[in-house]
């Protein structure tokens, strides 16, 4: 597993209170992690600051499982 | 001291309602930032009342109308006193005129100040208050806000906006312990009031039950009852203080 995906997963387990294997690359945040509209909101404005990235509403609402968040960050690092 | 450890920022707490805010707020144990947009000497002074009487405040200037200003006034606020609980909305100004005669510059000044100022200060103020899981917002409206006032439609207009911002907050903050309520003043002796005529005065407590106007104090008490723990499951409300002129 890549760095990125490592950094992501503590977030998210932070953010949403789930538990680390439940954090898997196909998982969506709403219908398996159990995310509501402001926990969402919250962990872009975590992995902004984590990441030092800005992420723009339109990127915001395409992401909605745990491996779009990591493609979505390292292919820009 | 039930607000010992939480910092507040009061915005436009140089004079008047937000300076007996300030000072209340500071009294019951909270670090105060005193907001001002021009009057630097006297933010100088709620910030001396406050530390003379034991308190910790620091002045900080930013025009709330200004996203940019907001912004690096909190980012000030942090860096001094690390975290940020209690936030109060209260920099207003009017320019008052009846209709046909009420300028757009009149128009948008009331409005950018009083209503998108809220909005620039509430989200500016949205990380810390998320992160911490615990927050007060409270948005100083008037009780114009709820009946109108001739001469005072910008006014009046921004007051009851503050109402519906303050409960969609109410609402979508709700689930993090951030509550958000507002507190709508009458007649309250002020720099904004000395200026009224005596005729106007009298004229103006007729309907007022109390038979007075109220005192800058009397708002700050609301406010810092708000701001307490106590009011922990009071979320989305508007407390009038009037002396009974609107029921």
């Amino acid at each position: 597993m890549s760095a990125v995906f490592n950094r992501v997963k503590e977030i998210i387990v932070e953010q949403l209170g789930v538990e680390p294997e439940e954090v898997k690359l196909e998982a969506s945040f709403v219908d398996d992690l159990g995310a509501d509209s402001l926990d969402i909101v919250e962990l872009i404005m975590a992995l902004e600051e984590e990441f030092d990235l800005q992420i723009p509403d339109e990127d915001a609402e395409k992401i909605r499982k745990v491996g779009e968040v990591i493609k979505y960050i390292e292919e820009r690092k | 001291m039930e607000l010992e450890g939480r910092v507040a920022i009061v915005t436009g707490s140089s004079r008047g309602i937000g300076r007996a805010i300030a000072i209340e707020l500071s009294r019951r144990g909270a670090a105060i930032a005193v907001n001002y947009a021009g009057n630097a000497a006297a933010a100088q002074e709620t910030a001396a009342v406050i530390t003379a009487a034991g308190g910790r405040a620091l002045a900080v200037r930013a025009d709330v109308a200004d996203q940019e200003q907001v912004e690096a006034m909190m980012k000030q606020i942090l860096n001094e006193y690390g975290r940020l609980d209690i936030l109060v909305n209260n920099a207003g100004i009017t320019r008052d005129n009846l209709l046909p005669r009420l300028r757009e510059s009149d128009w948008d000044a009331v409005l950018n100040v009083n209503l998108k100022g809220a909005y620039n200060c509430a989200k500016a103020v949205m990380r810390p208050m998320l992160k911490a899981r615990w927050g007060r917002i409270i948005n100083i409206s008037s009780v114009v806000g709820l009946t109108g006032n001739a001469g005072q439609a910008n006014y009046a207009a921004a007051k009851a906006g503050l109402i519906g911002f303050t409960k969609s907050l109410a609402r979508e903050l709700g689930s993090r312990s951030i509550t958000v309520n507002a507190v709508a003043p009458g007649y309250i002796m002020t720099d904004m009031t000395d200026g009224l005529a005596e005729e106007t005065k009298s004229k103006m407590l007729a309907g007022v039950p109390l038979n007075r106007f109220g005192k800058p104090e009397e708002i700050a008490s609301a406010v810092a009852f708000l701001a307490g723990e106590g009011a922990g499951y009071i979320t989305g409300q508007v407390i009038v203080v009037d002396g009974g002129m609107t029921m």
